[in-house]
């Protein structure tokens, strides 16, 4: 989780407060369609997940997907809103990759309202205005032009198997302070979306989009500056990124006398700025009104009750388990390892592992860095392989460096850490050969055996170091370091 | 075959198919001939589909033949609005915006007509989107009344009107958004149905404002009015607003008689109606009453309010509706230098002025700022006037009112005048905001010697007491004495 540094804008902004608040649209991982009984599939050959419906044929009626309302149940239980009755609207505007030229959302009465999500290391608490649901629209692709961007394109291609996917937005307050801030809230956003079930969370595939509305302030200013709304972000860097330049540039806007223009910007990601799309005095009407082809949404009581039943353990939830595995780590670099572990959901991965024996800390240093670096191949890794593995490192059958070149072959092959270890001839040292090796360097290095034997500590690293090069590396340092420590004494 | 099946009722055709004396083909051919010999005076039909009508009938002769039951329209005629989509079919609202649209799925009522054996001869047609109540806003040329082909059949369902009355086909589909169906039927001088919102299925019904759209029958008389919609109701999970529950059964105590039922006479809806229909409505009230029913006047206050809040509600609903129109998926496509240029000549060319002053004045009743003032304010308008039909149904099992101020007028005469046209609904616009059934039964001839029509209103879901009320009407009015334009 290491990305770049925004130190040089937090300094920028001195006698400045910047004030983000995040529209996340989420794609539920339902089978089929919002609407319709299409496949919901990422990937296929363009045009292939279609039919009358989320085309907007003519004489075409949407029907409400009971799934995609308990994934979107799910995830106003997470963020603690209020679930209750709710209403569709259409939202009327003209574009290519709109099937009818209205998007069925929700806008008066939304399902989840007032909820909030908590920030795991500030422990900040963030509202939840809402968390709704709504169609998603197909996607065009500009052919020409700049940037891949509608203006002076020469043609543009639409592909409306995203047409009707079911998507939940997930509308923040304006709590957030900071770039940081805002990454923070979207990646735990992320993992309580995984978490509950009810996305993949894959901001590449764009499961994950984020709208970011930025306003700067002067410092211990109450009022509200004009903001800006810059429109999908598509990972964590682009938001970061985005929310900093944003500010910078409102904050040297005020600061030479001009003013802000509330407008919709787009992120560049190539040249790092934002550019406006279109301003307040161009934005749609949308025309809001009821969806006449739908009913009201009615979730009875005991239906959320037994979806919130349903829902698994929650990031939360999942950072006090790993937690109560140490003493007293509610801040620090094995809680940051804690917060990274979680985000990832690899959280049962280190569970697991312990439960079957396995040091805790150890277990959780391998996940946080070696697994995380590593996600692609995640999915090869079995808890009872990654348990063992932890364990033979514990024991000293493999030195650290060799644990970890043998956990990268079990991610990218599947194979247990003994089959590994074996062809790569990473067995351990016998402790008589061990023992050999170690005659060998004092009767080599007589005068400084003498000095380290008389309590001269800084001369291990020496030692350890003439160990290892004899063994070519096979010897594990602390094994080395134990067994010097037992010959001096 | 032994003697001519043009003119008979639908039940009658189904008995003599389903019990072997004439075939579907026989049927389907004696009918498609005299449209052809004929429709070219009364532009009933945008197209026949003679191919898919000799296909169907086949296929009902061929159940028959192995012994099997086809359904309760084994070889039945009948003809479809084009708002209906019809797989492979082309199905154009009447608009250029659609002209060569070929559908690739069918409506459920299609598909339900279909199982029961009915034969779809073609598509009639209509005012474009079903805006209108004279189908003179057709883009493909009026249809004409087949008593006087230079009076309108009303609208919008007009071409489907005419073609029953012309007894082209014994029984048709129409949708009535606000009196699109029972308006033409009294015109034309046949039966003409609006069912409780929700009884029949929109899917595959080109919607214009979908919370008030209903899809409903036409037939020369009460009986098969009834049955048709016997067939085409019930509940489809791909309409959300489509009732579940059981079916009301329409048929088995249409015979009943009126004897003990209660029935008002809406005041409202009588002010204003010319001479010979208020003469027409006291006939009709007194052969009720006859017939051993109370009849009574009563206040249904909020009535007054219907034209003015429908004239909010369905080109609000219309605007959104028909925004898909717009050149890049299907339909008509006029390129432009760019994007937008392509979406305002696509529509500039595709749509009519009628359908081009619904969507304008919809667009400006949901604008932000407006919306309140005027969609908001007529959706409580609606509120009101399904309290007054509650309170009305508290002391009324069904209430009785003119179906149409005037007999059918003559072609162009309120062509010029959008408001004197949307007068034309005032009587039928009030069940439509309601979302309540409504049936028009016809009841002589009024003023130029052209059918008057008497509608039944009823609570939602009480089709069963309307279809009684409007056979012991039937059975009681006078008949239409005028000829028909080919007779």
């Amino acid at each position: 989780m290491v990305e770049d540094s925004l130190s040089s804008n937090a300094e920028f902004l001195s006698g400045w407060e910047m004030v983000v608040g995040l529209e996340v649209h989420c794609e539920l991982k339902t089978r089929t369609k919002l609407f319709c009984g299409c496949m919901n599939a990422f990937g296929q050959e363009p045009n292939t997940s279609i039919c009358p419906v989320c085309l907007g044929l003519p004489g075409s009626l949407p029907v409400i997907n009971e799934h995609a309302v308990e994934l979107a149940i799910r995830i106003g239980l997470a963020l603690n809103c209020r679930v209750d009755e709710s209403i569709f609207h259409r939202k009327n505007y003209f574009y290519p990759d709109m099937p009818k030229d209205y998007q069925i959302s929700q806008y008066e009465k939304a399902i989840n309202e007032n909820g909030y999500l908590e920030l795991p290391l500030s422990k900040k608490r963030v509202r939840i205005e809402r968390a709704h649901i709504e169609e998603d629209t197909g996607k065009t692709t500009h052919v020409g032009g700049d940037g891949g961007r509608i203006h002076g394109a020469v043609h543009s291609l639409v592909d409306y198997n995203r047409a009707g996917i079911p998507l939940v937005e997930i509308v923040s307050a304006p709590d957030l302070r900071s770039a940081e801030e805002a990454r923070e809230y979207v990646s735990e956003l992320r993992s309580i979306l995984v978490a509950s079930g009810a996305s993949d969370g894959k901001m590449e595939e764009g499961s994950l989009r984020v709208d970011a509305n930025v306003s700067v302030r002067r410092s211990g200013s109450r009022e509200f500056g004009t903001r800006c709304e810059i429109k999908n972000l598509n990972s964590l860097r682009s938001l970061g990124r985005a929310i900093a330049y944003e500010a910078e540039r409102q904050v040297e806007l005020i600061e030479s006398g001009q003013v802000v223009v509330q407008q919709t910007r787009h992120w560049n990601e190539d040249q790092g700025v934002t550019t406006a799309m279109r301003s307040k005095e161009e934005a749609y009407d949308y025309r809001y009104f009821p969806e006449p082809d739908l009913v009201p949404l009615c979730p009875s009581k005991e239906w959320v009750s037994e979806i919130g039943s349903r829902i698994g353990l929650l990031p939360a939830d999942r950072r006090k388990r790993l937690t109560s595995l140490f003493e007293g780590v509610e801040s620090g670099s094995t809680f940051d390892q804690i917060v990274t572990v979680v985000g990832l959901g690899l959280d049962e991965l280190v569970v697991g592992a312990v439960e079957g024996g396995a040091d805790p800390r150890l277990a959780l240093a391998r996940a946080a860095n070696e697994v995380a670096a590593n996600m692609v191949n995640q999915a090869n890794l079995s808890v009872e392989a990654f348990g063992e593995l932890i364990k033979m490192e514990s024991a000293g059958q493999l030195s650290a460096t060799q644990a970890k070149t043998v956990l990268g072959k079990m991610l990218e092959s599947g194979y247990r850490p003994q089959e590994v270890a074996a062809s790569l001839g990473f067995e351990a040292l016998d402790t008589a050969v061990l023992e050999a090796l170690i005659d060998q360097v004092i009767s080599t290095s007589p005068k400084e055996w003498e000095r380290f034997s008389s309590g001269e500590d800084q001369l291990t690293g020496f030692f350890v170091g003439q160990v290892m090069k004899l063994s070519k590396g096979r010897a594990d340092g602390k094994v080395v370091t134990a067994a010097l420590h037992s010959r001096r004494a | 075959m032994t003697a001519s099946t043009i003119g008979m009722s639908a039940f009658e055709i189904a008995t003599l198919v389903r019990s072997k004396q004439v075939s579907a083909a026989e049927v389907t051919h004696e009918h498609l001939a005299l449209v052809k010999a004929r429709d070219g005076d009364l532009n009933s039909f945008l197209q026949i589909s003679e191919e898919a009508a000799l296909a169907s009938a086949k296929a009902v002769d061929e159940m028959i033949a192995k012994g099997e039951d086809p359904g309760a329209l084994a070889g039945v005629p009948i003809a479809l609005k084009d708002n209906l989509v019809t797989r492979g079919i082309s199905t154009t609202c009447a608009s250029q915006i659609l002209k060569a649209w070929k559908p690739p799925y069918d409506a459920t009522v299609i598909l339900k007509a279909r199982a029961a054996g009915a034969v779809a001869l073609g598509k009639t047609n209509l005012d474009e989107f079903a805006m209108g109540s004279s189908t003179e806003n057709s883009s493909f040329g009026p249809t004409r009344n087949p008593y006087d082909l230079g009076r309108v059949p009303g609208g919008s369902s007009g071409g489907s009107a005419a073609a029953v009355a012309a007894k082209f086909a014994p029984i048709a589909l129409g949708s009535d958004t606000g009196g699109s169906i029972r308006q033409p039927a009294a015109l034309c001088g046949i039966v003409g149905v609006k069912p409780t919102y929700g009884l029949v299925s929109r899917y595959g019904l080109i919607a214009f404002a979908s919370s008030l759209d209903q899809i409903g029958p036409f037939a020369r008389n009460v009986k098969d009015a009834a049955l048709l919609l016997q067939v085409i109701a019930g509940h489809d999970r791909m309409d959300s607003t489509s009732l579940g529950g059981p079916v009301p059964d329409l048929l088995s105590d249409i015979e009943n008689g009126v004897e003990g039922l209660r029935i008002g006479v809406i005041e409202e809806l009588i002010d204003g109606v010319s001479p010979m229909v208020g003469t027409a409505l006291d006939s009709a009230a007194n052969s009720l009453s006859a017939q051993g029913a109370q009849v009574e006047h009563l206040s249904v206050p909020a009535v007054k309010y219907g034209l003015s809040a429908y004239y909010l509600i369905a080109p609000a609903e219309a605007s959104s509706n028909l925004a898909r129109y717009d050149g890049v998926r299907y339909g008509l496509r006029v390129e432009g230098q760019d994007m937008n240029e392509t979406y305002v000549a696509s529509r500039t060319k595709g749509f009519g002025p009628e359908v081009k002053r619904r969507i304008m004045l919809g667009t400006f009743a949901l604008s932000s700022g407006y919306y309140d003032a005027y969609y908001g304010r007529a959706q409580r308008v609606r509120t009101m006037i399904i309290d007054s039909f509650r309170k009305a149904y508290e002391s009324f099992d069904v209430l009785l009112s003119p179906t149409s101020p005037t007999t059918a007028f003559e072609l162009g005469a309120k062509a010029a005048d959008p408001l004197s046209m949307y007068l034309s609904d005032v009587c039928t616009i009030p069940t439509n905001l309601a979302g309540h059934p409504a049936i028009s039964v016809p009841y002589g001839e009024g003023e130029n010697e052209m059918p008057i029509g008497v509608q039944i209103l009823a609570p939602a879901l009480g089709e069963a007491n309307m279809f009684k009320v409007a056979r012991a009407l039937e059975r009681g009015a006078p008949l239409i004495a005028k000829k028909l334009f080919w007779e």
